[in-house]
């Protein structure tokens, strides 16, 4: 008792406290925590809640039995990865870091009795909440893809899974000297190197298999949305004659059954495959949950992640409204999932929260088969802008693409899967 | 004020070697640490690429890690990241590394 008034009265000394293993192991005696979504955001933080709050009983909830990871699925789409390699059990949540982990699906949140009901028909009672949803598809913004069946026609393949096979399999049939097209919605989006990686490792699938065949790249925005001097590179010069890239072209509609889509101002494009990835917004249980602002992103407290509209409930991952200039990725969503668990320790234990969080990013894309660049960053939190900005003269660009960062890319989703599902 | 007794408190904390692990707990450098195995692996524990930083020296790793953000020894990536630390915060994530169990 004693002790918990001296740590919440000093932040400072608090931070250097003597804190003997058996008071550690009481910080969040008695609470309970629930997260929902176990990707990259909800896994991480489900494991450093356990670590940093030992005390509290963690439950995840999430409805796939296997985690894939999105990261590394472009490979999958060229033909140089294959989708076990990305697949994970949760099993090391449970066995090694104690986490409940239930397979199940939410069907409502009641921030009033701070409890969830879950499609089993069971209810989670929660003293702190966190979603991590991902992303949903805004289809109702593609005329023409509003059905299941168009859909099917047309995969988007941007969350690892079945898609991600069937692209495959398409680009493969294609006839020789066809045409593989891709639509990119206007940012803000997930993985914002995602779509060009994509058209470079379809290019180089087809280089080997199917030399004539055209790539065409319809991009919603104004131009390459990241490392955009060695992607532009890239299609000019590695993939010259195969890929071509158009900026600014608004998606009108497409006829799914004939391949045609529109375009506002360049006309009707008919292609062998398309590959529509749609525009995006926070997962539909954040914003069922009331958690989304204006833009359909949740807006969070960057020290915490707390939301800023749902006492008790954060928000991370894809979901959250990003701060200016971090873009939404795997990398991302692990530092938030760590930065959200350590506030919520420091909750528990009646410290206060770490006022200068920082966190990275790294975003690793392949050009070919075997070279890969990357983009960094180092953020930290602004007080006066209560926001996370980017530490100056940190981060940038690969100077070049190479196949030792191809090495590193893969060592690095090997390593964050581990950190997040708490294995090895 | 605050901050800078923290900062003396952290600096004590850093010069005594050894004892700092036992008698103090540097939340703060424990969070900025955890961010580091997102590459390096859980506690930092490589499964290959980036090198392990489990079982390496506080002061090992702190070395290479001024040298980082000093430009040198010709790293793919690293220079990006040591570059948004100061040399203070890189001491006590050295610190809080170089102590975690192998
Ligand atoms: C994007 C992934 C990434 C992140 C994030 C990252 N590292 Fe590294 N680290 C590497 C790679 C890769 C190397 C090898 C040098 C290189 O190619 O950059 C390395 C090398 C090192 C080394 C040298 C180890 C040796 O034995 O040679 C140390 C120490 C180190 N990192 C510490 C850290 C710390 C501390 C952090 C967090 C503040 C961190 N790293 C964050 C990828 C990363």
């Amino acid at each position: 008792m004693q002790r918990r008034q001296f740590l919440r009265h000093s932040a400072a000394l608090a931070a250097l406290a003597a804190v003997p293993a058996a008071a550690r192991a009481q910080v969040g005696r008695g609470a309970r925590v629930v997260v929902v979504g176990g990707g990259f955001a909800g896994a991480a933080c489900a494991r450093y809640l356990r670590l940093w709050a030992p005390g509290a009983s963690v439950t995840l909830v999430e409805a796939a039995r296997e985690f894939v990871s999105c990261p590394m699925s472009n490979r999958v789409i060229g033909g140089t990865m294959s989708i076990r390699d990305l697949t994970r059990r949760y099993d090391g949540l449970a066995s090694r870091h104690g986490v409940r982990v239930i397979n199940d699906t939410v069907t409502a949140i009641d921030p009033a009795t701070r409890q969830i009901t879950l499609a089993g028909g069971s209810a989670l009672p929660y003293d702190r909440l966190v979603i991590a949803p991902g992303i949903a598809f805004d289809y109702a913004a593609l005329p023409g893809l509003n059905s299941a069946a168009a859909q099917e026609r047309v995969p988007h393949a941007w969350k690892a899974g079945p898609q991600t096979h069937e692209l495959r399999r398409r680009i493969g049939a294609m006839p020789q000297g066809g045409v593989f097209a891709m639509h990119i919605p206007k940012a803000p989006l997930r993985c914002p190197p995602g779509p060009y990686e994509r058209a470079c490792l379809v290019a180089s699938a087809l280089r080997r298999s199917n030399p004539t065949a055209k790539v065409l790249v319809f991009d919603a925005n104004p131009g390459i949305l990241a490392k955009r001097e060695l992607f532009a590179d890239a299609f000019a010069n590695r993939y010259k004659g195969m890929i071509e890239y158009v900026p600014n072209a608004g998606f009108e509609a497409i006829d799914a059954a004939s391949g045609e889509l529109s375009f506002d101002v360049h006309g009707k494009v008919r292609a062998d495959v398309w590959n529509v990835i749609p525009p995006q917004r926070a997962g539909e249980l954040a914003l069922q949950a009331g958690l989304g602002g204006g833009q359909g992103w949740c807006e969070v407290d960057f020290l915490s992640y707390e939301s800023r509209l749902v006492p008790a409930v954060h928000v991370i991952g894809d979901a959250i409204a990003s701060a200016p200039g971090t873009p939404k990725s795997a990398h991302m969503a692990n530092q938030q999932a760590k930065v959200c668990a350590a506030a919520i320790a420091a909750h528990f234990a009646g410290r206060a929260v770490n006022p200068e969080p920082i966190i990275a990013n790294t975003c690793y894309s392949f050009v070919s088969d075997k070279e890969a660049i990357h983009i960094a960053g180092v953020y930290r939190y602004d007080d006066g802008q209560r926001t996370i900005v980017a530490v100056p003269g940190a981060g940038g660009l690969s100077a070049r693409a190479s196949g030792e960062e191809a090495f590193m890319a893969v060592a690095w989703s090997f390593n964050i899967l581990n950190d997040t599902l708490g294995m090895i | 004020m605050l901050r800078s007794a923290l900062l003396t408190l952290a600096a004590v904390a850093a010069w005594m070697p050894g004892s700092a692990a036992l008698a103090s707990e540097d939340h703060q450098a424990v969070q900025w640490a955890a961010a580091c195995f997102a590459c390096h692996g859980p506690e930092g524990r490589s499964d290959g690429g980036m090198p392990s930083l489990a079982g390496q020296t506080a002061d090992g790793m702190y070395a290479m890690l001024i040298d980082f953000r000093n430009g040198k020894r010709n790293p793919t990536v690293m220079h990006h990241h040591a570059k948004g630390y100061t040399e203070e915060q890189l001491r006590r994530i050295a610190d809080i590394l170089g102590r975690r169990p192998n």
